[in-house]
């Protein structure tokens, strides 16, 4: 299968703090990555260079390469904005817009598109069901997206992501605070979506990793110490630290 | 000992209960001595044109018109730039912010007369010979209502122009705060759906922090409102309807400082009407305000 | 699907932060104009004789203006003095004794419509219940009215002060067994010492340059502020009002740009004192 990502010698500084160092990472099409760490080691960090998010703040640098398919996209010739529609971001609390329900779909794809009112409305809804969320909010469409509980807000924060229609979804810790049945949800709806995007998924619960993933990538202190299939990583790994931090001995 | 703990939170209470006394105080002074006038003119006091102390008929609606036209003018032009203003500051480097946000509070800290000074000796006669020709004539505004041929460098536009940059500062704080008080990860996630700096602004942080923003407009809706010194020198002080954005004109709080002195019996009376109306103005303003801030640091408080 | 041109969008962009760039250059140019348009007019005023000498009546050259500098201070010191002390019992209350809820609420209120209320309407209720009754302006009714704006500002700034002092401090000094008044006065006021004092600056610097309430009370004079509590008192922002507008003379008008840079020093500098010495006081804790 053809890789959907791809990074080459990816170093990431905090002003003189360098963060990540030397980050080689290939994503398949179609499936899930699952980067897990002990935290600050380095994992968002890295998935925040993929939709080159970090460049709203100062003094962070980046060196290297991330190549979409097969294209480097921390070229300067590269339109971030239209990069940001090609590539959505989930972040760890739900950050429903101020805004409807419909609004908060609608708003992006009206940032991109230029389409009907009846275009409008039909990808919404192919939106919010993609994101198994629109037998619960059919009915509420125009109410603020910030009375929804906690679970449907990062639900129609997927919606968001996926109605300009991307092709790669970030997610930074997207259930840490989702509570259980509400995490299981979105788990099954992860699974379904890799059908039609790619996943990079940076999450602190190995369960959740092992659960879903197809590929994992360990980081340690800003360094990729493993990568591999998920069950092989799970239950053989090859590196002593990575047996340390899958076993729970630390972080 | 605990008899003057009780003394002390007794005392600690006269003191506070004075804010509430103050306000009930300058309610009923001034509703005690316009009683006079309102008994005269009645309501029709708050519509009627006239100021003419030799007939002894006097009106508010010249002053009140004035006083609205001013704060419109000054909110009008304040109010994008304060708005952008703010958005330069929140997102420039620090230091940089920094120093220029000071800079933009020492506006609000230069005094009023000094305003007014610089309105009459520098303002005024550039409006005169540069800017109001220049609307008048080179855009052709004197061909439509509201603008006119008659120009002197006094009058509501100046004055309102004044009024803006008073109130600039006022309302360029309190956006800055409320920018600053949006989540980042809400900010975020709008760059993630592909928003520019601008879309960010308008469409999240704007709608985000709408009620703060709003407090923060009524805020400065209130200095100008009650703005004297500074009005007073370029308004022109003509106690009649203004036909136009150039004419001289008059507001509550200059009719009342350029009138008060040789003021007496029935004018005096109409005179604290005017403040009465101005009172009522201003707090009227300030509930708006003071509701709006608070919906916000109480949203705030639950996050 | 259309997309939408990322080009127009971006140009937009560019565009609007530019005139944000262009909105705060604005802004601080109308400030340095305005700075310097004092400056050069007053600047040229002042001189030893007229920091010294007092003001001389109407159409009389070459007079000083220091009558006006010494009722400034004396009319700002006694709002000080009149202001401070209840202002700080009544943020005191707000801040400790939140036992009535309504009624702090309605106080807070109160107080946030006074910081609003304006300037020429303390002028006259100050005139109505003083100068009308006593039948003279005094220096008196003028500190009386700047009291009456600086109250709710300090009251303001103390509840908020107060608000910020952790509340551990406060229970571990009651647990000691100090009264509530040692507790308040010595332990939360003293932590917070540093945030008082830049409010009651900033409301200082407020009014001391406040103009329109003393046309009504302190009105003015040529001569030296000896009669504070019953007479006319000469002071700065009603002179350069009268020199300034209301006088046909250059030499007046001259000397009233004088006592504006002298007024607006003033003013900018308690501002900026009150300022920096909080930034660093704030980063020395």
């Amino acid at each position: 299968m053809p890789n959907k990502i791809e990074t080459r010698n990816l170093n990431f500084y905090y002003g003189p703090h360098q963060a990540l160092f030397d980050n080689n990472l290939s994503v398949e099409k179609n499936t899930i990555m699952a980067v897990i760490g002990p935290s600050g080691c380095g994992k968002s960090t890295h998935l925040r260079i993929y939709n080159r998010i970090f460049e709203l703040y100062r003094g962070q640098r980046v060196t290297g390469e991330v190549l979409i398919d097969g294209r480097n996209i921390l070229d300067d010739s590269v339109d971030v904005l239209d990069l940001r529609r090609k590539v959505g971001m989930i972040f760890q609390k739900p950050t429903p817009f101020p805004m409807s329900v419909f609004d908060n779909v609608a708003y992006p794809l009206k940032l991109h598109f230029k389409l009907s009112k009846s275009e409008t409305a039909d990808r919404v809804e192919a939106a919010l069901r993609g994101a198994s969320i629109w037998d619960e909010v059919k009915n509420k469409l125009r109410s603020s997206g910030l009375a929804l509980s906690g679970g449907q807000q990062q639900r129609l924060c997927i919606a968001r992501a996926i109605a300009a229609e991307p092709e790669i979804l970030l997610m930074d810790e997207p259930t840490s605070a989702i509570d259980p049945v509400a995490t299981l949800k979105i788990e099954e709806l992860m699974v379904e979506l890799k059908r039609n995007f790619t996943i990079v998924i940076v999450t602190h619960n190995m369960q959740q990793a092992a659960r879903i993933s197809d590929n994992t990538a360990f980081f340690y202190k800003g360094t990729i110490i493993e990568t591999g299939r998920t069950e092989e990583m799970f239950t053989h790994p090859h590196n002593p630290k990575t047996e340390e931090y899958i076993t729970g001995r630390f972080g | 000992m605990l008899k003057l703990d009780s003394t002390f939170r007794w005392l600690c209470f006269g003191a506070a209960a004075f804010a509430g006394l103050l306000l009930l105080g300058f309610f009923l002074q001034l509703a005690l001595s316009s009683s006079a006038a309102w008994r005269e003119f009645g309501l029709g006091f708050l519509v009627s044109t006239e100021w003419d102390p030799v007939s002894n008929v006097y009106g508010a609606l010249p002053s009140v018109v004035g006083t609205l036209l001013t704060t419109a003018i000054a909110l009008v032009l304040a109010l994008p730039l304060a708005f952008s203003a703010a958005l330069y500051l929140v997102d420039a480097k620090p230091w940089i912010g920094a120093v220029l946000g000071h800079a933009i509070d020492l506006l609000a800290a230069i005094p009023s007369v000094i305003y007014g000074m610089w309105g009459l000796f520098v303002l005024a006669p550039l409006m005169q010979t540069r800017i109001q020709p220049f609307l008048a004539e080179t855009l052709r505004l004197n061909k439509i209502p509201f603008f006119g041929d008659d120009y002197n460098g006094f009058g509501i536009l100046t004055a309102g122009l004044i009024l803006a940059v008073m109130i600039l500062p006022y309302i360029c704080a309190i956006m800055r705060d409320v920018f600053r008080m949006t989540p980042p990860m809400l900010r975020e996630s709008a760059f993630g759906v592909g928003c520019t700096k601008w879309e960010t602004a308008k469409d999240i942080v704007l709608r985000y922090g709408l009620r703060g923003i709003l407090g923060g407009v009524f805020i400065g809706l209130g200095r100008a409102l009650g703005e004297t010194m500074a009005v007073l020198f370029v308004i022109g002080n003509l106690m009649e309807m203004p036909d136009s954005l150039f004419s001289g004109a008059t507001t509550i709080a200059s009719t009342l400082a350029n009138n008060f002195a040789e003021a007496d019996g029935l004018q005096r009376s109409a005179l604290f009407a005017l403040g009465l109306i101005l009172l009522f103005m201003s707090f009227g303003i300030q509930v708006l305000a003071q509701s709006y801030l608070h919906a916000t640091s109480a949203g705030r408080g639950e996050k | 699907m259309r997309p939408r041109t990322l080009f127009f969008r971006t140009q937009k962009d560019r565009a609007i932060r530019a005139f944000s760039a262009l909105a705060v250059l604005l802004a601080v140019g109308v400030m340095l104009w305005i700075l310097y348009t004092v400056v050069r007019f007053g600047a040229p005023a002042i001189r030893f004789g007229f920091l010294i000498h007092a003001s001389k009546p109407f159409g009389i050259a070459d007079g000083g203006i220091a009558n006006a500098i010494l009722g400034t201070l004396l009319i700002t010191a006694g709002a000080a003095l009149l202001a401070v002390p209840p202002a700080i019992c009544a943020g005191i209350y707000l801040a400790e004794f939140p036992d009535h809820p309504r009624i702090s609420a309605a106080l807070r209120f109160s107080a946030n419509v006074m910081m609003g209320m304006p300037s020429v309407l303390v002028g006259l209720f100050v005139y109505m219940i003083m100068v009308m009754p006593s039948g003279n302006f005094s220096g008196f009714a003028a500190s009386v009215s700047l009291a009456i704006i600086m109250f709710p500002v300090v009251m303001r700034t103390t509840e908020d002060m107060l608000g910020m002092v952790p509340y551990a401090l406060r229970e571990s000094a009651l647990a000691l067994g100090m009264t509530r008044m040692r507790t308040t006065l010595c332990i939360v006021c003293r932590s917070a010492k540093n945030g008082l004092l830049t409010g009651i600056l900033l409301a200082l610097s407020r009014v001391s340059g406040e103009t329109a309430p003393l046309l009504f009370t302190a009105m003015f004079s040529d001569s030296w502020p000896t009669g504070y509590f019953s007479e006319p008192t000469a002071n700065l922002p009603v002179l350069i009002t009268e020199y300034a507008t209301n006088s046909p003379f250059e030499s007046m008008q001259r000397a009233g740009w004088g006592a504006a840079l002298v007024v607006t020093a003033l003013v900018l500098c308690i501002n900026l004192g009150a300022r920096i010495f909080f930034r660093e006081k704030k980063n020395a804790q």
